[in-house]
Order: structure tokens, then sequence, then C-alpha cells
């Protein structure tokens, strides 16, 4: 029985965490987050305020044209 | 019991509750009605048409592949084509397509009551919006995430993608027009209101030195500290507006917030991207979310009652909020929660470049629709749980009903809609605010439904003031992003075209460059929002629909493409799927846009109006030119209304050749889709 609780409690800790996971990683991603970390991988660079700028300048022309709905 | 048995068994459960829910929705009369009729019926609609249309649309008509690689892992270079989990992409799409378009339409469209609105936001979306989004979505996934103006020149013609251009500049034109005079009409005679949106700017200005200077990057951090400062600004809008001195520094008449608001667009377009447009973007999409997520809960939880009937006398074309009848106009105000031809824009834009498996477009375009189109339903439920004397004074514009209390309020009442001055000076007192007469626009009615809502559910009474300007600031937060945005947009596009004749003007780093088509662009939409500002008859009365007219046109040239796709696709019978909702907005477009020009009645059609104003004009000497400037004005909107109607003739007609060409077998149907490739998901996967 207890074996059981345990087993159902794990799974929806399991299932939580997935979405609390996606609500974040949907989060980083409409908040360039993502974008971010993608920039520094495809760069081999450490996170900095020279990178951060780069990265804003890279990405300024792209932001500059994303449509917003009305 | 087998899985089928109980499958059937659930989705019969589902459609006897929707239809329940819906025939008390449309049958009640003469008693009010809870919103969660409202509710369940829109998810039991929602749940059926995902289930089963949108299925039917993904397998028979568009035969969605789940081994055909998409641009995204095609084409992945980690910047614009980025294979993306199915959830993220929807919130991502969501974000994107989420404005205040769906919370101010349906406000206005109330005047006609709850069910006109709602049956056209739930069939709209069901049967027309979530189909657009969805198979634009697909078709642009298809051709390497290809824009829809590139779809409309290579699938129909040249005339095509000179249409999807033209369409869309005078969309973002007329929509930063009509956004601003909301605003502007918000924050009129509001020092609490303008004291809290000014405070925002140099928020976003600290947000944007926060993310380029203290803490590179962390973006999330940093709207929820924005999000703070912006409740504190709210806190201090209070003592302002109860302050002897601040509260007449932030007391504005509609021309000067005008001014400011066309000032302040101009800086936005100048100004480097990362100090104040893409902050500003953040904290309005943290803010949206969070909102949104918020009222649908409140609702939920207090199950409010609506006040306002099925129907109203209004439907009869004489409302006091817009002038028209219930058809077309009723189809035209309320664009974005039931089909908005902008989101074509977003789903051949961003989103096409992150879907990693093309089955996944159904949940991304037909359900993030559903998602707004809820939006709307929520707009909706906020506006009609007022009462409907209350909802009346707040939108008809002066010009109708008059400045003083008591004249308003008589002649209100005297439709059928019982309110007093005394009602109406005490909702204002408890909303912080000197009076809510006139504030047209839809704005400050949607935030007195949504403080009504929230005020049942979180604080009480006492905390109505604090949740009306919160929703104030909340929808101008929202209005101001797309200003920024929609400036920018606007002139990079001017910027595109122009580089065609002259080429230094297509440098978007050449400073001549960037004030010339930065000062075009706000002074198109400035002069839209001054016309709006000096209209005696309240501006949005005769500039949404001007919207609606608009907004419709890119959706019928977005269907017109789906519609030749899938011509050339071979589907030619199941055209239906996209020519139903076409010609549905064909017929409200060309009505609404005869109706604006033509009707013998002033307060619809353009011409009309002029022609009355220019007969008062000999009698009042002294207001002559203020007369010829708002005949202008009319006999302007009349001119850009036909060039909208023509540029529609122009994209129906060049498809309808194209079709009868390849369907006569005339010309070969090619489908120019990227070659299929499969994708390593389906191997990862074991498919």
């Amino acid at each position: 029985m207890k074996n059981e609780e345990l087993r159902m409690k794990n799974g929806l800790r399991a299932r939580l965490e997935l979405i609390f996971g996606l609500a974040l990683a949907t989060l980083r991603e409409i908040f360039d987050e993502n974008a971010y970390a993608r920039f520094l991988l495809l760069r081999q660079i450490e996170p900095s305020r020279a990178a951060y700028a780069a990265f804003l300048r890279e990405n300024a022309y792209r932001r500059e044209r994303r449509a917003r709905c009305c | 019991m087998p899985r089928s048995a109980l499958r059937i068994l659930l989705w019969t459960a589902v459609a006897v509750v929707g239809a329940i829910s819906f025939a008390t929705v449309a049958l009640r009369r003469g008693e009010s009605i809870n919103a969660i009729w409202l509710v369940m019926s829109a998810l039991c609609c929602y749940a059926l048409g995902y289930r089963f249309y949108s299925k039917f649309i993904a397998t028979k008509v568009l035969c969605l592949d789940s081994r055909r690689a998409t641009p995204a892992e095609r084409l992945e270079d980690g910047r614009d084509f980025v294979p993306t989990n199915k959830w993220v992409v929807f919130g991502h799409h969501f974000a994107a397509i989420a404005g205040p378009g769906p919370l101010v339409g349906p406000v206005l469209a109330a005047q006609f009551g709850y069910l006109p609105g709602t049956i056209w936001i739930l069939a709209g979306a069901v049967f027309g919006g979530c189909v657009q989004d969805f198979v634009i979505l697909l078709f642009s996934v298809r051709r390497d995430g290809k824009s829809l103006g590139q779809m409309a020149r290579e699938e129909i013609g040249r005339v095509g993608g000179f249409v999807a251009f033209v369409a869309v500049i005078s969309i973002i034109i007329i929509l930063l027009g009509v956004a601003a005079l909301i605003v502007v009409n918000a924050l009129k005679a509001s020092p609490w209101g303008t004291f809290t949106i000014a405070m925002t700017m140099p928020i976003a200005v600290f947000m944007g030195l926060y993310l380029r200077f203290l803490r590179p990057g962390k973006v999330l951090e940093v709207s929820l500290i924005g999000f703070v400062l912006v409740l504190l600004a709210i806190l201090g809008g209070q003592a302002v507006s109860h302050h002897a001195t601040w509260s007449v520094w932030f007391t504005f008449t509609a021309p000067a917030l005008a001014v400011m608001i066309i000032i302040y667009g101009y800086a936005a377009s100048a100004l480097p991207v990362w100090l104040l447009l893409a902050p500003r973007d953040y904290l309005s999409t943290f803010v949206k979310l969070g909102t949104i997520a918020v009222l649908a809960l409140g609702i939920l939880f207090i199950r409010p009652t609506l006040h306002m009937p099925a129907f109203t006398r209004f439907i009869d074309g004489t409302g006091p909020v817009f002038a028209g009848s219930i058809f077309p106009f009723a189809f035209i105000t309320i664009a974005c929660g039931a089909i908005s031809g902008f989101h074509a824009l977003i789903s051949s834009g961003t989103t096409p470049k992150l879907i990693s498996r093309e089955t996944e477009a159904r949940m991304v375009g037909y359900g993030a629709m559903m998602a707004e189109s809820f939006v709307a339903i929520m707009a909706v439920i906020a506006a009609c749980v007022m009462q409907p004397g209350t909802y009346f004074a707040i939108n008809s514009p002066a010009g109708i009903v008059g400045t003083a209390p008591e004249t308003a309020a008589a002649t209100i009442s005297s439709w059928g809609f019982p309110v007093t001055a005394g009602d109406m000076q005490a909702l204002a007192t408890a909303v912080g605010e000197k009076t809510l007469y006139n504030r047209t626009g839809g704005a400050p009615a949607f935030a007195v439904g949504m403080a009504h809502i929230f005020s049942h559910s979180l604080g009480g009474e006492r905390l109505m003031a604090l949740w009306y300007h919160f929703a104030i600031m909340f929808e101008a937060l929202f209005i101001l992003t797309i200003l920024d945005a929609g400036t920018r947009v606007g002139r990079f596009m001017l910027q595109d075209g122009l580089g065609h004749i002259w080429k230094p003007l297509g440098r978007t780093s050449w400073y001549p460059s960037i004030f010339a088509t930065s000062a075009l662009i706000v002074g198109s939409w400035g002069y839209f929002l001054w016309q709006g500002v000096k209209d005696p008859l309240g501006g949005i009365n005769s500039l949404w629909p001007l919207f609606g007219i608009s907004n419709q046109l890119l959706a019928t040239v977005a269907l017109c493409v789906a519609t030749t796709i899938l011509v050339k696709m071979g589907r030619a019978r199941y055209i239906w799927v996209t020519l139903a909702p076409l010609v549905w907005l064909v017929s409200v477009t060309f009505t609404a846009s005869y109706q604006k020009i033509f009707h013998a009645n002033p307060r619809i059609g353009f011409l009309a109006h002029a022609q009355q104003l220019a007969l008062e004009t000999p009698a009042n000497a002294a207001r002559a030119h203020e007369l010829s400037r708002l005949i202008f004005n009319d006999r302007l909107d009349a001119v850009v209304t036909g060039v909208l109607v023509v540029l529609v003739c122009a994209i129906l007609i060049e498809s309808v050749l194209e079709w009868s060409r390849v369907l006569s077998g005339h010309k070969q149907a090619v489908a120019s889709e990227a070659p299929f490739v499969p994708t390593r998901f389906a191997e990862e996967a074991g498919q």
C-alpha cells in the first residue's frame, strides 16, 4: 500500500515538474532567454555584458520586424 | 467497456452539455443569465471544433505528414529556425497574436446585446479564424517559412503580392491610429491613469539598462521587477490623483494627450530597440499573460450574472456606441476574437520557423486562435456584467447623449436602460475618477467590468479603484507596446518599398531615412488619431469600422492564398473549408464598405456626413475652418475605404482566374512546396 502511495506521489511530482518545466521553457522562449542561451552556445562564449550587447545587436533587426497582433 | 465506446460517450456528453449551454445562452429571454453558461458553451464549441473539425482539416484536407521535416529542422540555424517543443511554440504564438483587439471589439459590439457577439466569436473562430491561422501556418511551414506576401506573389500573382503589401501597411496605420485613440479616451482627465502610464516609460528604460549592464539576459527576473514597479506606480497614481497640485499636472485634455502620444511614437521609433521597445514588450507580455489567466480564474470563481439582454434595440443600427446595423457591423467590429487577417502575418512569420513536426501545426495554429477567441468571450462577459445603463453611459459619445450628467442619464434611461446621475457618480468615485461619462473606445468599459469581476474575487469593493486602474494600465501598456512595435514594423516596410526607388532610403541604419520614414508612419497614424480626437461624434465611431474593414481585407488575402494553394494541391473538393469563410468575409467587407461610403445616415455614411456638415457651414461661419477639415476627413475616409474595396476586388478576380485556369486544365497545378525530406525526429521516436 505504501509502495503504491509512493509510486503515485512520484508520478504526480514528475507530472508537476514536467508542467512547471514546460511553463518555464515557454516563458524563457517568449522572453528571449533561450535565444540568448543558443547565441552563447553557438559562439562558445561565456555570458557577459559584451556578449549580451552583441546578442542585442544581432537580434535588433529581427526583433524590430516581428509583427505583433492587435 | 472498450475505449472507443468510452470516447463516444465522452464526446456525446460534451456535445449534449454544449447544446444545453448554447440553448440557454441563445434562447433565454427577459431574465439575466449566469456568465458560466457562456463559458460552458464556448468551451464545448472549442472542444468539438478542435477534436472533429480541425482533425478533419488535418487528415483529409491538408494531409499533415509527421514524417516530413519542417524548416525548423532542415534550416536550423540556432537563431530564426529552431525546432521547439510544441507547447513552447503554442505559448510563443499565443503571446504574439493576443493583443488588445479581442478585448476592445467585443466590448463595443456588446451594444447589440451579448448574443450576436458571442455567436460570431464562437462560429467565426471555429469555422474561420482558427482555420485561417492553421492553414496559413501549415502552408508557410511547407514553403520554408515564407511570409504571406511572398506566398501571395508566388501562388496568385504579382497583384496578390502588391495587395498584401498595401493591406498590411493600411492595417498597421489605421490600427495604430485607432489604438492610440483608445489610450487617449482612457486617459483624458484621468490623473491616476496618466501618471501610471507615464511611469511605465522610466520603468521600461530602467529595465533596458538593467538588462544591458547589470544582469545581462535575465529577462524573466527584470520583468518581475518591472511588474512590481508598475504595481507601485498604480498605488502612486492614487496619491497623485488626491494631491491638489500633482493632480493638475497629470490632468490632460484629449488633444494634449494625442500630441504627447504622437511625440512618444516618434521617439520610440528612433530610439535604440534595447532601451525602450524591447523592455516594454517584455513587461507588456508578462502583464498580459498574467492578467488574462487571472481574469479567466476570476470569471470561473465568481460566476457573475450578465445584466445586458441577449439583444438590445440597437440591432437596427441606431446604436450610440457606433452606428450601423448588426449585419455587417457586428462582424466588422469583432475581428481579432473571431477572424483576424493580422494573425496570418504571425502564422507566416516567426511561428513556422519554430515548429518541429508538421502535425503540431494543428495545435499551434488552430489551438492558439481558440485561446484568443476565449479571451474575446471573457471581454463579452466583462462588458455585459455591468448594468446596461452604465455600459451605455460610459461608451456613448457626448455628441449623442450630451455632456451634462443629468441629460446623459435621462437620454440613456429613455432608451429603456435606466441609469441615474447619482449611480454614475458613485461608480466614478468608486473607481477613483471624476466622471465616467463619454469614455468611448471600449477600454474604460472593459476596465470597469474587469474591476467589477476582480473586486468580487479579491479584496472586495474597497479595491475597485485599484483594479480599475490596473485594468486601464494593462490595456494602455498593451496598446503602447503595439504603437512602438507597429511604428517600427511600418517604418521597415516603408524603407523596403522606398529602397526600390532610391537605394539609400532602404538602408535601415541611415539616419536621414530613419527620421523621414518614421515621420511618415507616425504622421499617418497621428493624422487618424487627431481626426478621432476632433470628431464630435467620438472618433471611434468611424475609425473602428475602418480598422475592421482593413483587417478583414487582409484575412481575405490570406483565405484567397489558402484556397489557391488547396486548388493547386489537388484538394479542390475541400476548398469549401477556406472558401466558405472567404465568401462570408467578402460579403461582410463589401456591405460594410458600401454602407460606410454611401449610406444616407450621416452617422454611418462618410459622404452623407460630409454633406450634412457642408449644409451646416453657412450658418456656422465661426466654425467654418473646423467644419471644412471634418468634411475633408470624411471624404478621405471614403476614399480609403473605396481603395480597400478595389484591392479586395483585384485579388479576388486574380484568384478566381487562377482557380479556373487550374481546374479547367489550362494551367498545370503546381504547388511550390519545398521538397519532401524525411524528419530525423520520426526515426528518434521510432516511427
